[in-house]
């Protein structure tokens, strides 16, 4: 491991930067409003005038000005990229936000998603133009059924929170087929779930139980057994869970819940831990989503286009979303509509999020079977050796023991220190790292989730780990200032946040400028 | 693997710090039997240049718009992205961040979603609007059930001028949350009375224009109706270009407003990713969906951007929250507000009107045509055509001389009994050429 000595605190004065005149600061830029600086008349594309013509818009031609300053070319790529050095990105940096998975996006997918036989192809252009783009969404069905050992997939939900009301709209078509529709309308859900499940199940007019976690953090068979009940549609489960823990009773409670009548729907934002290794088909998983953002590389893109494929086992598939893939010989078609099947219908206006279906397919094809087995135990295997060399000094709520492709720290060793879990995370900035996942799952108190994945270096995991235990050694002496002032380095210090609450300004208006 | 940078050597070192003897050992709280790679039948891991050529060969089975003459719309729209725009959203800090849950670190993020915001309120003539949605469709169903959580009421109107794909979006999510959807007949000559299927147990009509079959509605009247039944007045855009021609959503009543986005710098992807834009009143801030950047001050009183309001949204409020969403489509977002900034005011207007003279003159043309019948009397970029004969056929009789000509209506409405309606839409990137190819393929057809 790394040990760098502590370097000597300086004062806070010597921290403090001098005022400029301009208001920069080296490198970083201060950069004013779009609308502070463009013009009406201003535009950084050149169209011609059309000759005049007789318009067909009826009388409903726009009459007043829109508002929309525009910027000539240069000005535009200047004000976007004095923007973007604002952001931390995990192409600058470490970026270890827990069940996130925010691992090297391969610019080769890039390349390929821009082609012009996927980026250039309209959505509804006859199928026979358009076989490769058919194929490329067969192939990647292809890997993602072998990897979870599933019957069938839909691959139209556009991120992992419309999979996964794709995948419990698919459990209540199931459920109405069986007529218990007005009966069974619970969805059973651990308190550590990520909030999007208890939203999706409500958007469904699906009522919440919560089943409780274990003292060693995960759920145990004997609470899902004692939460089943004829009411209960289906049990939404994280697995690896958002504590970084392999859900031990997985099996058992599947076995559980289908023979109460139940749908198992898991959640598969943490899919990154165990792709390659093991199958949630094999755990008895009827439906799950798989965040290709995460687990497959597809850029995050400052919170998105995401994509969610929803894989299902038998017993779910017919209810599959429209439009699915269907193989004639040697043409696919997309079925499009529900007629003659027992699809419950339609998600989203297209098939789904190709650019990131080609990045997705990219990432698995270059990895192979043995490189995605690689990338799950890199990500456990990093995550584990984050735990082993912080666990004399930070505490874990379950204890020390084995986790996944996260760590969950708790706040319980800052106890007395006068520093908070925000308060530590802020700190991270100022060493140049963007903070973990804080105060998440809710079930941690002052949560520190650490998902590190299979993209660091042994050398980049070694500097976190040593910044880490600076940071903790000086909340432990005392140094409170590191803290709770920070962060200092940052384009922005902390952030009025209840002011933006209590007096929501959501736009520009030119009469508050 | 080019992708992992750890050596065996690294790894033997981290397990022996880890106190295990295997990876294995990590997983053991796994069913033992369930792990192996033995189950998987696939090829392992190829190289840059292998990869390249396999999903290159794909790509090249394709007809790209590029390639053709090119006249398809229907909710997904071909126009030119300056080349600034690609370049922009491929810097690092953009497209390798995370939601900016570190406000300090992410205010290039946040402060891109604030220009984003106030663009589409403006655009829309809508006070508020949010940091995007993941498409046009899924926002409209957003917007329904956001109606039906302001009137407590749980009927939606869909008009027949609303895009089938929309209406259907609308009408699945509805029917698993058991609330009703009255959906009117395609309406290809926009003459429906909505007006008439106003009462006091409707929640929301959902009404789009430039409609999907190119007309152009005037929603004032509609508007006035739904406020006399306390409704609400949904306005859906899939071409948001036609807004830099057309009197706004709000500014005839509407009291939320659904839109794509896809038309201002994201390419047709296949039908996604695309940006959906989500605009409504004040008023009805606290039950809008999704995310929101607002301005604030930072300890030293500078003004910053921070995510607002996220009392509404799933991680804090959970069952109870406005929506389920949490990603959605920050990137495209991105490319939208840059593609609208280069154009600005006077950009965009001089654009739609490009767009609207190709469609008239394409339209004028097409009409001379014996075999074709121009149905509208009003439209922005698309309109509908009435052909001899079955339109998919036609279409695909097209595709094979090399031309995309369009959008048979019988694929999103096939049972409608209307096999003789082909979709048209004419951008600015359309030739005088391409219209001429259209026009002969057309007239060639039968």
């Amino acid at each position: 491991m790394l040990d760098r000595p502590t370097r000597p605190a300086p004062s806070i004065e010597d921290r403090e930067t001098p005022a400029t005149f301009t208001g920069h600061r080296g490198l970083d830029h201060e950069e004013p409003l779009l609308f502070e600086i463009g013009r009406l008349d201003a535009s950084g594309v050149d169209i011609e005038e059309p000759a005049p013509f007789p318009p067909r818009l009826g009388g409903l031609e726009r009459t007043e000005p829109i508002g929309l300053p525009g910027l000539t070319e240069p000005e535009a790529v200047r004000h976007y990229v004095r923007l973007s050095r604002r952001n931390y990105s995990i192409d600058a940096g470490l970026y270890p936000l827990g069940s996130c998975t925010m691992k090297h996006n391969p610019r080769l997918n890039e390349k390929l998603a821009r082609l012009d036989g996927f980026a250039d192809i309209h959505p509804l252009q006859p199928q026979s133009t358009a076989q490769g783009a058919l194929a490329l969404m067969e192939e990647l069905s292809r890997w993602l059924l072998a990897l979870t050992n599933m019957s069938a997939v839909a691959l139209s939900p556009k991120a992992g929170a419309h999979g996964e009301l794709c995948g419990l709209m698919a459990i209540k078509a199931a459920i109405r087929a069986r007529g218990e529709e007005a009966t069974r309308n619970v969805v059973l859900i651990p308190a550590s779930a990520h909030g999007t499940n208890p939203a999706s199940a409500a958007l469904l007019g699906f009522s919440v139980r919560i089943v409780p976690a274990g003292e060693d953090g995960v759920v145990p068979a004997g609470a899902v057994e004692a939460a089943l009940a004829p009411d209960v549609a289906a049990i939404m489960l994280t697995n690896p869970n958002t504590c970084g823990l392999f859900e031990r009773d997985i099996v058992e409670i599947a076995r559980l819940v289908r023979e109460a009548g139940g749908y198992f729907y898991c959640d598969g934002a943490n899919f990154n831990a165990i792709a390659g290794v093991a199958r949630p088909g094999d755990f008895g998983v009827d439906a799950m989503h798989i965040n290709l953002h995460k687990t497959f590389s597809t850029p995050h893109g400052g919170g998105g286009p995401g994509a969610g494929p929803v894989v299902f086992s038998e017993r779910l598939a017919p209810y599959a979303p429209v439009p699915f893939l269907r193989r004639d010989g040697e043409t696919l078609h997309l079925v499009e509509h529900t007629d003659g099947t027992e699809s419950f219908g339609r998600m989203t206006a297209f098939h789904g999020q190709m650019g990131m279906f080609v990045r997705a397919l990219a990432y698995i094809l270059s990895h192979g079977a043995d490189g995605l087995a690689q990338a799950s135990r890199d990500a456990v295997l990093s995550a584990n050796y984050v735990r082993a060399s912080l666990r004399d000094t930070m505490t874990q709520p379950f204890g020390d023991r084995v986790c996944m492709h996260e760590v969950l720290f708790d706040d319980a060793w800052l106890r007395g220190t006068g520093v908070t879990t925000l308060d530590f995370a802020k700190a991270m900035i100022d060493e140049g790292y963007h903070p973990m996942t804080v105060y998440f799952p809710l079930v941690a108190h002052g949560a520190m989730l650490i998902e590190p994945t299979e993209s660091e270096s042994k050398a980049s995991l070694d500097l976190f780990i040593a910044t880490l235990r600076d940071l903790a050694a000086s909340a432990l002496a005392g140094d409170r200032d590191r803290f709770t002032q920070a962060p200092r380095l940052a384009p922005r210090r902390r952030l009025d946040e209840t002011l933006a609450a209590r007096k929501p300004v959501l736009r520009w208006s030119a009469d508050r400028a | 693997m080019r992708y992992h940078p750890m050596s065996e050597a690294d790894r033997k070192d981290m397990l022996g710090v880890i106190g295990v003897g295997s990876v294995a050992e990590l997983y053991a709280d796994a069913p033992a039997r369930m792990l192996s790679i033995d189950g998987f039948d696939l090829p392992g891991g190829k190289t840059e240049l292998e990869t390249e050529r396999l999903l290159g060969a794909m790509a090249a089975r394709n007809t790209p718009a590029s390639r053709a003459p090119f006249f398809l719309g229907a909710g997904a729209y071909r126009h030119h992205i300056p080349a600034s725009v690609d370049h922009l959203v491929q810097r690092s800090e953009f497209l390798t961040s995370y939601t900016p849950y570190q406000p300090e670190i992410a205010q290039g993020t946040l402060q891109y979603l604030f220009e984003f915001q106030t663009q589409v309120a403006a655009l829309t003539g809508m006070e508020v609007a949010n940091a995007s949605m993941y498409d046009g469709s899924t926002a409209c169903a957003e917007a329904v059930l956001m109606a039906h959580r302001l009137t407590k009421r749980r009927k939606a109107v869909l008009s027949g001028g609303l895009h089938p794909h929309y209406a259907e979006v609308v009408r699945t999510v509805s029917r698993m949350a058991g609330e009703e959807v009255a959906t009117l007949a395609p309406d290809v000559f926009a003459k429906e009375d909505l007006v008439a299927e106003i009462d006091d147990s409707v929640s929301c009509v959902v009404v789009q224009t430039p409609d999907f079959f190119g007309n152009l509605r005037d929603l004032s009247a509609l508007a006035d109706a739904c406020r006399r039944h306390g409704a609400l007045l949904i306005g859906v855009v899939t071409e948001v270009v036609s807004l830099g021609a057309l009197t706004p959503l709000g500014a005839m009543g509407a009291d939320i407003v659904a839109a794509e986005g896809q038309s201002l710098g994201n390419a047709l992807n296949f039908g996604g990713p695309y940006v959906g834009l989500f605009a409504t009143r004040q008023a009805h801030l606290r039950q809008m969906p999704g995310r929101l950047a607002g301005e604030t001050v930072d300890a030293d009183g500078r003004r910053a951007f921070v995510l607002t309001l996220s009392t509404r949204e799933q991680h804090i409020r959970r069952e109870k929250a406005t929506s389920n969403i949490c990603t959605n489509s920050g990137l495209c977002a991105l490319a939208f507000t840059i593609h609208l900034t280069l154009l600005g005011e006077r950009g965009l207007r001089r654009l739609a009107r490009v767009n609207h003279a190709n469609a008239v003159s394409l339209a004028d043309r097409l009409a001379r045509l014996a075999n074709v019948e121009v149905l509208n009397a009003t439209f922005f970029n698309e309109f509908t055509l009435r052909v001899r004969g079955d339109a998919a056929r036609i279409v695909e009789e097209m595709a094979a001389r090399g031309v995309l000509g369009g959008v048979p209506v019988s694929r999103l409405l096939p049972n409608a009994g209307l096999d003789d309606l082909l979709l048209v839409a004419s951008a600015e990137t359309n030739t005088d050429e391409d219209r001429a190819a259209l026009a002969a393929a057309l007239e060639g057809a039968h």
